[in-house]
């Protein structure tokens, strides 16, 4: 019986490994320089793996913030130093991470992370100790608004958490209304991958679609990981909708696009804003043209309060584009800035010598930053999420993502 | 239930896929009854080796007339890989313990993803891969991708080949001897060492060709590509009988049939309703290998062999 037995034990470890994750870490250490302070922003993103193109544009747009405010001493007597961890998309990754910064007595908070499903597993970490986190990218509702908020009982379940993206709540009814009432589409077919965002953003999209009056004509959910998606493709071009609503990323998303057209699709596919990506366009290729993303705030190139940021985001040379998120991160990076600066005005120009004492009090000075950034004026209410609700459409024309519409979501 | 014949030929598509790479498994794990789990990696080394030659390719090149040169660069790979692995992994644990070239076999598929994650220009993202432009072909009231069309014509042309080089030629028969008594086989004059070597190239030519055929499917590759692959492979191997070149096959046939009628048909019985769908394949793909093991352990074209030791 060594055979069976063998293969057993191979099937074993083969299943064993899809849950192990390699990732790296690396070990820094930063130093104080004589009568400066130094304080340490972490970062957290999947620098490496499938979603690496939007994940480097948030590293690089941090380390501009960065960057800006020791060049213009925002804050007396305190350079702050970026230290970015990879998180390769994984929950447990950026749980390490997190427990990292915070056992680094340098660390004064953390921008990050991309993903709402690693988000969720480093909020309790950063809790726990006391330290600031704003997300530029996390979009699921419970994040800020705890589990039951679709019942309308909304609780913030972290206080020391923060973003500068709006939610999906708003998104996915956003994309409803205007497939509905503008573009006169009124059959759709929901897929979602099944992580806390897609999921989400499916759900919010297709109550709202519903509640307009549109037809749900089909269903499915596909598994991100993989990138063989015909036999949905094919269900999906025999349920003959008018459109496809998509809640994920891109590397899924755009096969997924690429393959149901080729099955026979004749309309857009839909999805939010892990789908506004130039990889989106160029993985799918031609099959690209006509999907609309929604993303959270108005695009960066209308914006007159961008205009620096892209000037000097060029000017600093960065090998990759900034992306969808890259305006939130440095406003992300920014608003710790600006606590910062705030928790050193209340003591006389002087941080606390304890450090917990410092990430106390940047959590509290957090909820009264104020100030106007890349992507307008940042601010947060009590929940945490940002006070800055705009949304706007894209529609992939000619290769790119071209803007469509930009507003604020109202209900109906 | 009119999308029938589309979803039997998606899945026949995708089984053709399934076993072509389940032959490196199969073909090595008949020889030395070691599972190879670098061989999705392989596959995943072809592919690069496909996208290297179009790209060193003069711009504009037709895909038509690139096709052969990517091809012959993708099997020159892979194989290159494969006997590399041989060589130098697997050899200096001939007559180890099984589980240490097992255990051997994972690291290097970590080595491998990481070297294309690490050296290869751009890859730490999906890369695209050249595709057939033009509409897609009826065949029998289902539609075929151009891209798929090289599968369709690559597979069964392999088989053949195989079946015949298998059976007919001297390499072949000393294949089939080796695989049956190693010690006798070798007393008989046979060079064990050259077969087994021969075992690996041949798998992972035909790892290439898959590699070739992915990525015109798919339009794009990425360093992880092996992994999900590999596992399917080994899985379809499994299901067809490991050690039989045709049940590899089969078992790869199979295995993406059941894929792609679980996502279609599943939730339309009722009751079921929640366990359909693209989230679900996998479960039921691998609901049908244990109920095949359970009532043939040795898979569906699988010998019962007397076991060793």
């Amino acid at each position: 019986m060594r055979h069976r037995s063998l293969l057993i034990i191979t099937t074993a470890v083969a299943a064993g490994s899809l849950t192990l994750s390699a990732c790296g870490s690396r070990g820094d250490d930063s130093g104080k320089s004589g009568g400066e302070t130094t304080l340490t922003i972490g970062l957290d993103a999947p620098l490496s793996g499938d979603l690496s193109a939007l994940g480097q544009g948030i590293r690089n747009s941090a380390d501009l913030a960065v960057k800006t405010a020791n060049k213009k001493k925002e804050v007396d007597g305190v350079t702050f130093k970026l230290q970015p961890l990879d998180d390769a998309a994984q929950p447990s990754s950026g749980q390490q991470n997190a427990n990292k910064f915070v056992a680094d007595d340098k660390v004064v908070g953390a921008v990050g992370p991309l993903n709402s499903n690693v988000g969720q597993s480093m909020q309790k970490v950063f809790d726990k100790a006391g330290m600031v986190e704003v997300s530029p990218a996390n979009t699921a509702p419970e994040l800020t608004q705890g589990t039951d908020w679709r019942t309308g009982t909304k609780k913030r379940p972290f206080k020391s958490y923060f973003r500068t993206s709006t939610t999906d709540a708003i998104q996915g009814p956003y994309a409803a209304q205007y497939m509905y009432n503008e573009k006169k589409l009124k059959k759709v077919y929901v897929i979602d991958d099944k992580k806390t965002y897609g999921k989400g953003l499916a759900a919010t999209f297709k109550q709202e679609f519903e509640d307009l009056g549109g037809k749900v004509v089909g269903t499915d959910h596909v598994d991100p990981k993989e990138k063989d998606f015909t036999a949905v493709a094919n269900k999906v071009a025999e349920a003959k909708p008018d459109f496809v609503y998509y809640g994920g990323e891109y590397p899924a998303g755009a096969p997924l696009a690429d393959q149901a057209k080729k099955a026979g699709l004749k309309g857009p596919v839909v999805g939010g804003d892990a789908l506004f990506s130039a990889e989106y366009v160029k993985l799918a290729k031609k099959n690209s043209e006509g999907d609309i993303a929604s993303s959270v705030g108005a695009p960066l190139e209308t914006l007159d309060s961008a205009k620096e940021f892209t000037k000097n985001y060029k000017a600093a040379g960065y090998k990759l584009p900034y992306e969808a998120y890259g305006g939130y991160a440095y406003d992300a990076t920014w608003s710790i800035i600006q606590a910062v600066k705030a928790v050193a005005d209340k003591n006389d120009g002087k941080l606390p010598e304890d450090m917990n004492e410092t990430r106390e009090q940047v959590v509290a000075a957090m909820q009264d930053v104020k100030f106007d950034g890349v992507s307008g004026t940042v601010g947060f209410d009590k929940f945490g999420d940002t006070t800055n609700k705009q949304l706007s459409l894209y529609e992939v024309k000619d290769g790119e993502h071209k803007p469509v519409k930009t507003g604020t979501f109202e209900e109906n | 239930m009119n999308d029938l014949p589309q979803q039997l030929a998606s899945g026949l598509i995708l089984g053709a896929m399934y076993g072509l790479i389940a032959i490196g498994y199969t073909m090595v794990y008949g020889i030395v009854q070691l599972i190879n789990f670098a061989h999705g990696e392989i596959v995943m080394f072809g592919a690069f080796g496909g996208l290297t030659a179009w790209l060193l390719l003069p711009q504009g090149t037709a895909l038509a007339l690139a096709l052969p040169v990517m091809l012959v660069m993708a099997v020159g790979v892979s194989v290159l890989v494969g006997i590399g692995a041989e060589r130098f992994a697997y050899r200096p644990l001939r007559g180890a313990p099984r589980l240490a070239p097992l255990i051997t076999a994972i690291g290097l598929s970590i080595m491998l993803q990481q070297l294309i994650w690490g050296f290869y220009p751009d890859a730490k993202k999906a890369r695209t891969f050249p595709q057939f432009s033009g509409s897609s072909v009826e065949i029998l009231g289902a539609n075929i991708q151009r891209g798929e069309l090289f599968l369709l014509i690559a597979a069964p042309v392999c088989m053949i080949a195989l079946g015949f080089f298998v059976a007919k030629t001297r390499t072949g028969r000393a294949m089939q001897a080796t695989s049956q008594d190693p010690d006798t086989a070798k007393l008989m004059g046979i060079n064990t060492d050259r077969i087994i070597v021969t075992a690996f190239a041949i798998g992972a030519a035909f790892g290439g060709v898959a590699a070739i055929a992915y990525g015109l499917k798919y339009g794009q590759i990425d360093f992880k590509i092996g992994f999900i692959l590999g596992l399917k492979a080994f899985t379809a191997a499994v299901l067809g009988g490991i050690g039989n070149i045709y049940g590899a096959m089969v078992g790869g046939l199979v295995l993406g049939l059941a894929e792609s009628l679980a996502t279609a048909y599943i939730e339309h019985i009722p009751g079921m309703e929640l366990f359909g769908g693209g989230a679900w394949k996998n479960v039921w793909a691998f609901v049908l290998l244990i109920l095949v093991l359970l009532v043939r352990p040795q898979g569906l074209l699988g010998e019962r062999v007397a076991d060793r030791a």
